[in-house]
């Protein structure tokens, strides 16, 4: 556990937390000061100092307000060519009027539904940033889908932020679907001016047995961004959740996704791409618990760094004693196309069960210089050569996203990257 | 067309080419043979551009423009291909997601309009045709499984596409067997004209039966020992290379 580091400066967050859910906030509070900001040696947060990220960047610690959307801003963030359910948050604040509907989905602000089991998934007692979001967030949203309802077109939770005096932003997610249901989730933030600000988001994933859901997350906000990401799902019998968290920038971006597969025969899908430049830091901690015999877990997480960037992979797989027949797959790849790119990756596995397949790798190298000089061979300009050849490093992940638009605009994103001076 | 003069190049410090001339005329064909090590390769690659190897003397002209400072690409944009001797395998860019991009790029340079995705389809169908090479084959990952003989097909049909003007092929025909090496000729061979040069490296004087060389030319030691027609093929098939190296390392005064 880390050591103590019991910061004043978050104090006038605590004061400025809504009246809602007041006693689930007093235990955030209590578990976020029996914890405190992660330390520099703490081994969670190890290659990734945080508290001290925050302290020096984030000059206010109070809620962000809310700031006015229009539905102008809306129409231009959505990717082109989407077809489905937008729902448009504002600094966390969940807007219903700029939202749009669908059958089989209900979608209420939190603090009209206080009886919404927070924290009964992502458990506040295990990091510290998911104890403070519980103690502080502002009014996030509940997304119901009703029992054998499959959305077909996705549902995109469209997040801008703006904070002109480098404030927080804590927005919360419930989640919640039931038997035999089926939906897409795009998570896609976006910055409205390039002030800083500190984002600590937790999403709450309670899935039904027999359901399929999937979690596409998008970072691209600007290069001053702090952002400490919780994911937590619990996945039941015969379901399938599948997550992609795809980083384009960022100042500090810490992402902890955990999958507890609850359910025989059920599968969780981990697949991500960080594509770094600049001083980006990125560190990914993922972790999947199998529970259960018969369950699966597919991990693929891929990494190009340049410049000064800095990436971090933790893979945890954890198979309980009884989780026989368990199959785990991990396997983390990495281009470093500068001398001062730095990745720090580990698979960590912990395994009780004996009759298992488990299986983890992880790679870090260069851009092969022989692919490069075969396609310049052919009359290809270096520049675009190397696009084609990092393109075709994350395609493995990017064939991932199966929302057309979606993967459309990311492509287009990490073209336009690779294809310039990146 | 080609003009080597006096050519040098090393790498990481090791000498490997040590004087190469050669000259090459349109519409001529040379072979180049020799004992293993002695060159062949690094001769092909430093024309094509390598960075890995120094370029420490000499000069080569190609249509009368200086070759050596030109990047790799703006060679094949030129019109220079290499076959390359091992091509190497690429996962996740097939030889038609990239085929385009190079062919358009050769194109924009030329002075040329970019072909569309129909113009550019219906072109590699004529070209396929040629070698006898399966679409499929060019939508999967470059390399990536093939046999040998469909690797050296692929490059051969890479060649057709691009038309250049200077072809060096770097043993394309290892490994091929009767049939395949039978195809891959026809295709190099349709693929030639009065306005086009081929410069094909080989240990094999059966592939000469069919690309027939107007002038063979003996690689040994970083050097060009020994040129002549034909014939001199078929002298080293029949005597090997013993006689060459005693007849060079007699005479040798470095
Ligand atoms: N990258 C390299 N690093 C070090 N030495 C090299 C490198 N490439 C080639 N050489 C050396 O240069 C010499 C010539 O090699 P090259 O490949 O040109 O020969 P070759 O005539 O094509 O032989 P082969 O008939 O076997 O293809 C050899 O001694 C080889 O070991
Ligand atoms: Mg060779």
């Amino acid at each position: 556990m880390s050591t103590l580091t019991q910061p004043e400066f978050v104090l006038g967050l605590f004061e400025a937390a809504p009246a809602t859910f007041s006693s689930l906030r007093q235990l955030g509070k209590e578990s976020f000061y029996a914890q405190g900001l992660p330390a520099l040696k703490s081994e969670e947060y190890k290659f990734t100092p945080i508290a001290k990220k925050l302290e020096n960047s984030i000059t206010e610690f109070s809620p962000a307000e809310q700031v006015t959307i229009s539905a102008e801003q809306v129409k231009s963030a959505v990717f082109p060519g989407f077809v489905g359910v937008v729902l448009v948050f504002s600094n966390g604040y969940f807007i219903p009027g700029l939202s749009s509907k669908t059958e089989g989905l209900t979608i209420h602000s939190l603090s009209a539904e206080e009886n919404t089991p927070l924290g009964s998934i992502a458990d506040a007692a295990k990091d510290p940033f998911t104890a403070l979001n519980q103690a502080t967030f502002v009014n996030g949203i509940h997304i119901s889908i009703a029992k054998k309802v499959s959305i077909e077109s996705p549902i995109l939770l469209l997040q801008f932020h703006q904070a002109k005096g480098g404030q927080v932003i804590s927005p919360r997610i419930w989640i919640e679907a039931g038997d035999f249901s089926k939906a897409t989730f795009i998570d896609y933030h976006i910055s409205l001016d390039d002030a800083p600000y500190f984002v600590n988001k937790v999403v709450e994933i309670k899935g039904g047995i027999n359901a399929d859901l999937t979690y596409h997350s998008l970072q691209q906000e600007h290069n001053q961004v702090i952002e400490v990401s919780n994911l937590v799902t619990d996945i039941q019998k015969d379901s399938q959740f599948t997550s992609t968290q795809i980083t384009l920038s960022g100042d500090m971006v810490r992402n902890n996704l955990t999958l507890n597969l609850l359910g025989s025969n059920s599968v969780g899908n981990m697949y991500g791409i960080y594509l770094l430049n600049g001083k980006t830091h990125v560190d990914n901690h993922t972790n999947v618990d199998h529970t259960i015999p018969h369950a699966e877990s597919n991990e693929l997480y891929k990494g190009i760094l340049a410049d000064q960037s800095r990436g971090v992979f933790n893979g945890k797989i954890f198979v309980r004693q009884i989780a026989q027949k368990t199959n785990a797959f991990q396997q983390n790849n990495n281009i470093l196309l500068s001398e001062d790119a730095i990745i720090n990756t580990k698979p960590q596995l912990e395994i009780w069960a004996d009759d298992v397949k488990c299986s983890h790798g992880c790679t870090v190298g260069q851009l092969d210089e022989e692919a490069l000089f075969y396609l310049q061979a052919r009359g290809i300009d270096k520049i675009t050569a190397r696009g084609l050849l990092l393109y075709a490093f994350a395609g493995e992940v990017l064939d991932k996203i199966e929302v057309e638009s979606l993967q459309k605009y990311i492509v287009n994103q990490i073209q336009e990257r690779l294809g310039s001076n990146f | 067309m080609l003009s080597i003069k006096n050519l040098h190049a090393s790498i990481e410090g090791t000498p490997i080419l040590r004087g190469i001339n050669l000259e090459v005329k349109a519409g001529e064909v040379h072979a180049i043979m020799g004992p293993t090590g002695s060159g062949k390769s690094t001769l092909a690659s430093v024309l094509a551009g390598r960075e890995e190897y120094e370029v420490t003397e000499g000069e080569v002209l190609f249509q009368g423009k200086e070759l050596l400072p030109l990047s790799p690409e703006d060679r094949a944009r030129e019109g220079v291909f290499l076959a390359f001797q091992y091509p190497i395998e690429i996962p996740g860019v097939s030889t038609t997601n990239f085929l385009r991009t190079a062919l358009n790029q050769v194109r924009e340079y030329r002075g040329q309009e970019p072909l569309d995705a129909v113009k550019f389809l219906s072109l590699m169908k004529e070209k396929m045709a040629l070698v006898e090479i399966d679409q499929k084959l060019l939508s999967r990952s470059l390399n990536e499984g093939f046999s040998g003989g469909e690797k050296k097909r692929n490059e051969i049909f890479q060649m057709a596409m691009l038309e250049p003007v200077l072809s060096i092929l770097d043993e394309t025909d290892s490994g091929l067997d009767i049939d395949a090496l039978r195809i891959v000729s026809n295709g190099v061979n349709k693929l030639k004209s009065e306005k086009t040069a081929t410069i094909v490296v080989t240990h094999y004087q059966r592939l000469l039966d069919y690309i027939v060389p107007d002038f063979v030319h003996v690689l040994y030691k970083g050097r060009i020992v020994k040129s002549g027609t034909k014939e001199l093929a078929l002298e080293l098939e029949e005597k090997g290379y013993d006689w060459i190296k005693e007849e060079v390392d007699s005479t040798a005064t470095v």
